[in-house]
């Protein structure tokens, strides 16, 4: 019922709209079209500088109503640097937008038609051309200069002792590895991926390094003011580890690793208190389209202080463990007569076989 | 160039010119309803056709956006009128996923490549280069006729996949493997996707054909006199754009090819190491990246293939209703130069979040921010044209100072996204979105909206009701401006582009209000949008009447024709041209046609 009255409204404007027109233009024709013109004339040339002025007073209220919506406070130190980038850009921008716009629209009144102006031929200056190419040409330098000072810093080698996390997207979720004691992801071959068997990233179990790795889901823990470097990946599409509060993104593309590295600024909780708001978590969106499930592809990053973040990981237990229950220490054996891990491996390959 | 100069020199070839027009004058009789409309070599009639193709289109991928719109401005309402109309895909009256993301891909493709390539440079390089530059007609009118034809089975082809099972594509109109090359990834990934690649392969052919005729009948067919200083910019521009279509279209085909072989033959290109619903593929070695490289090779050309005719018609139309000559002929010229080299430059800037190494970034942002010089140079040209003119606000002045307007915000956007640092935080968010709306989308369709006003008159020998279009300007600027404006903030929120529904995400569901608001101005703006085809349609048959050979008092050479031209243009000889087309204002007449020779007395400039 209401899709069908604004489908009526609609039409009946569209209606009264038409007439409208076609009977100016019939009054128009009757009263001498010239008088007509210059009139229709003054009132567009008007309208021209009020759309200028409620635009700029638009452009200021849209600024007040929205910009408490946006981001606070960078919440990575890497973060900075870009929203120090965003001002400078702004500054320069908003400062060329104001004088362009009030030009065209203030030149648009100003010389509208009139039977008294005489036109001013003027069909070339080279020196204006000179002038409006070379301050362009400096003040995008400067953009770049400044854009590739802070890309470089933001771009470069992660500090040697970051920490190091693996990030996996998939179809529609987020799996994160971390190294363990060693400090080292073991080695994994995407052919090994089998989550029915406990190994949901194709680990080979074959490499030592990879006994302590630990498996996590959806969230990933990060340790406050310690450099994290994310070695980022795919299984199927392209997905894309979008952290809009640290201003850091990727994508994550299947066959080509990619990395990025950040320093946190604050933990989870500190930023519950700067926002005033209890519920808040950092979360990792998917920012490359995936597919249908793309606008739920979401992770939670929770960054901790140290203690918080070591006995978090003291937790969990290394995957080597869920797909080899019983190389675990901590699990009584059951069967005297356990398979060995070597075993356990070419029986996996017989069943892929 | 040569060839056509001394042609004219020639006076028996001039007789053949004469004889050459009888033949046609004869041949106008016998036309029957077939040749004359549908299977047309006459320029002026293929670019109409180009043009209502283009409208079609226009309102089917207009008609999307206000869909996903309606999704994205109230997520979690039914509206049943849709299940109706789609069936299954909007099952209780809300949109599917599925669906969602078919509308946006089929929204993207229609309009970037069927609405403002064909429908807008297809339009304006058939009917205005042979007016503009003294032609009969293109220099192949039999390939001419068959790129829209092309260009028509392209549609035909587009349009079936919309009613098949599986739904259109729906990866996006980038359409990124190895989600596009993945049959089991995405349900638009299925036929869809195929019929997508073989409608694109179809598109790219006409593009082709139309391309090389515009760039020969540039070179070769102008009229006597008519060195190329003396073409009016919009030639010029769409000159360069067809020279960026012949270099770019090849490219996406290629990739569009390999990406044919990845889908059905087994072939390795863009895929590696994938395990998709569980399924563990047997492809090695490939590289996603590859396909975006190839995409925006062509990709980034074509924005400007988009808006290399809009700024020249908008060049135009500013001169002839300023009243006043074009500031800086050569420096306009120069400066579509630049942008069309440096349009080949700059396509990595789209991939600076995709492990790109940083220091090839570095070049790209250089190359990238570059762009902006030529862009100024033509923003304050536009500015100093109006600056002492006598301006007559026609629609179509309104739509070209509109264009100008709309160039500066969406340009100055550009310079946050060109640059990597910045990108890096507003990549692939609405931010991005905003910009190239207003850039690309908008920005071209007012450009394109100038042209049609200006030039229905020689299209139809009518006007368009100009009331009607001025109510058209002001609903569509002011909607514009409040549709992509605010959307900006999104994106500093970092809120992802391709999102569906916010309200589960603590990030980006703050912005409900502005979401809705954005979807009632987006319903108005497209109804306007119908207002506009139906006063087109309605001014065709019931227009009011052109009675003057040169109703805007413009220079060029298509105002010499007369007020309903047939196949080839002129009934005598072709004009001949003496001067630069921007004379007005000169010597204290009001304008100097091109035609006429330079005076004895008369000022240089």
């Amino acid at each position: 019922m209401q899709t069908f009255f604004i489908v009526a409204i609609l039409l009946l404007g569209f209606l009264i709209t038409f007439q409208i027109a076609k009977a100016s233009e019939y009054v128009s024709v009757l009263r001498g079209e010239d008088a007509a013109k210059k009139n229709t004339n003054k009132v567009n040339a008007f309208l021209l500088l009020a759309f200028l002025i409620l635009g700029l007073i638009g452009v200021y209220y849209c600024n007040e109503r929205l910009k408490g919506k946006i981001l606070g406070e960078s919440a990575s130190v890497q973060g900075v640097f870009i929203d120090n980038m965003l001002w400078i850009t702004l500054g320069v921008t908003g400062f060329v937008f104001l004088i362009t716009q009030i030009a065209l629209f203030w030149f648009s009144y100003k010389y509208q038609a009139s039977d008294t102006r005489k036109t001013y031929y003027y069909p070339h200056n080279n020196k204006l051309e000179v002038i409006w190419t070379v301050i362009p040409a400096i003040a995008l330098s400067v953009l770049v200069g400044f854009g590739l000072f802070y890309w470089f810093k933001i771009t470069g080698e992660a500090p040697k002792d970051a920490m190091i996390v693996e990030v996996t997207g998939k179809q529609f979720g987020w799996e994160f590895r971390y190294p363990g004691r060693d400090g080292i992801l073991g080695k994994k071959y995407y052919k090994n991926i089998d989550p029915a068997k406990n190994n949901p990233v194709g680990q080979i179990w074959d490499d030592v390094a990879n006994h302590d790795d630990i498996f996590v889901e959806q969230e990933m823990h990060i340790v406050v003011n310690k450099p994290v470097h994310l070695i980022i990946g795919s299984k199927d599409v392209i997905h894309d580890v979008g952290l809009a509060h640290f201003r850091m993104k990727m994508d994550a593309v299947p066959g080509t690793p990619t990395t990025m590295w950040f320093t946190p600024k604050f933990t989870t909780k500190q930023m519950q208190e700067k926002t005033g708001n209890p519920n808040f978590v950092y979360e990792l969106s998917c920012d490359q389209m995936c597919g249908k499930g793309h606008t739920g592809m979401r992770g939670v990053v929770v960054v901790d202080t140290q203690e918080e973040f070591d006995r978090w990981l003291a937790s969990k237990k290394p995957q080597y463990y869920a797909a080899f229950p019983d190389k675990d220490p901590t699990k009584p054996k059951t069967d005297t007569t356990a398979t060995t891990g070597a075993s356990a491996m070419s029986t996996q390959m017989k069943t892929r076989n | 160039m040569s060839m056509s100069e001394e042609m004219h020199i020639q006076p028996e070839i001039t007789t053949t010119h004469e004889v050459h027009h009888n033949e046609h004058h004869v041949h106008h009789h016998k036309e029957t309803f077939i040749t004359k409309y549908i299977f047309s070599q006459d320029h002026k009639t293929i670019g109409k056709q180009f043009l209502i193709t283009g409208i079609v289109w226009a309102i089917i991928g207009g008609l999307f956006s206000v869909l996903f719109r309606l999704q994205l401005g109230y997520p979690n309402q039914n509206f049943p009128i849709l299940e109706t109309v789609f069936g299954h895909w909007a099952e209780g009256g809300q949109i599917k996923p599925e669906f969602y993301y078919a509308l946006i891909t089929m929204h993207g493709t229609v309009l970037v490549f069927f609405v403002l390539t064909a429908g807008l440079s297809g339009t304006f390089a058939n009917i205005l280069i042979p007016l503009q530059v003294g032609a009969r007609d293109m220099a192949a009118p039999l390939l001419n006729m068959l790129s829209y034809w092309f260009f028509f089975s392209a549609s035909v082809v587009m349009l079936s996949s919309l009613f098949i099972s599986t739904g259109p594509a729906a990866g996006g109109w980038t359409v990124y493997p190895p989600l596009s090359a993945l049959h089991q990834a995405s349900i638009g990934s299925q036929l869809g996707m195929d019929l997508w690649i073989v409608s694109m392969a179809l598109f790219v052919v006409s593009s082709l054909l139309g391309g090389l005729n515009y760039i020969s009948t540039v070179l070769n067919l102008r009229t006597k006199g008519m060195s190329m200083t003396r073409l009016p910019l919009p030639i010029w521009a769409m000159f360069f754009t067809a020279v960026l279509g012949v270099l770019s279209f090849p490219v996406l085909l290629s990739g569009l090819i390999l990406l044919l072989f990845d889908r059905n033959l087994g072939t390795s290109f863009y895929l590696s190491d994938i395990v998709v619903n569980g399924q563990i593929l047997p492809n090695e070695g490939g590289s996603a990246i590859l396909f975006q490289h190839l995409f925006w090779f062509l990709g980034h050309p074509e924005v400007y293939i988009i808006l290399l005719p809009a700024m020249g018609m908008v060049s135009e139309i500013l001169s002839v209703n300023a009243r006043k000559p074009i500031f800086g002929y050569m420096a306009m010229l120069g400066s579509l130069f630049a942008i069309a080299i440096l349009s080949f430059l700059v396509w990595a800037h789209h991939m600076f979040v995709t492990g790109l190494n940083p220091f090839l970034g570095s070049i790209f942002v250089l190359l990238t921010l570059l762009i902006a010089v030529p862009s100024a140079i033509k923003v304050f040209n536009w500015l100093t044209t109006l600056w002492r003119g006598n301006i007559r606000f026609t629609p179509g002045m309104l739509f070209a100072i509109g264009f100008v307007s709309l160039f500066i915000s969406g340009g100055l956007t550009g310079i946050f996204l060109g640059n990597s640092t910045l990108d890096i935080h507003l990549h692939d968010t609405m931010f991005v979105v905003a910009h190239f709306h207003i850039v690309m989308g908008v920005a071209s369709f007012f450009g394109m909206f100038a042209g049609v006003y200006h030039w229905f008159p020689k299209m139809f020998g009518r006007y368009l009701n100009t009331t009607l279009g001025y109510i058209h300007f002001w609903v569509t600027m002011v909607g514009a401006y409040l549709i992509f404006w605010p959307m900006h903030y999104e994106g500093l929120a970092g809120m992802p582009r391709r999102y569906l529904d916010k309200s589960s995400w603590v990030s980006f569901s703050q912005f409900g209000d502005l979401d809705k608001m954005i979807t009632i101005v987006s319903i108005i703006v497209f109804a306007m949008q119908l207002m506009f085809v139906f006063n087109f349609f309605y001014s065709i048959f019931k227009g009011r009447k052109v009675t003057t050979q040169n109703p805007w008092g413009a220079n060029t050479l298509e105002w010499t024709t007369p007020i309903r031209p047939g196949h080839g243009n002129w009934e005598g000889e072709i004009p001949e041209v003496h001067r630069w087309p921007y004379d007005y204002a000169k010597d204290g007449r009001e304008f100097i046609p091109q035609t006429e020779p330079v005076g004895a007395n008369e000022s240089k400039h």
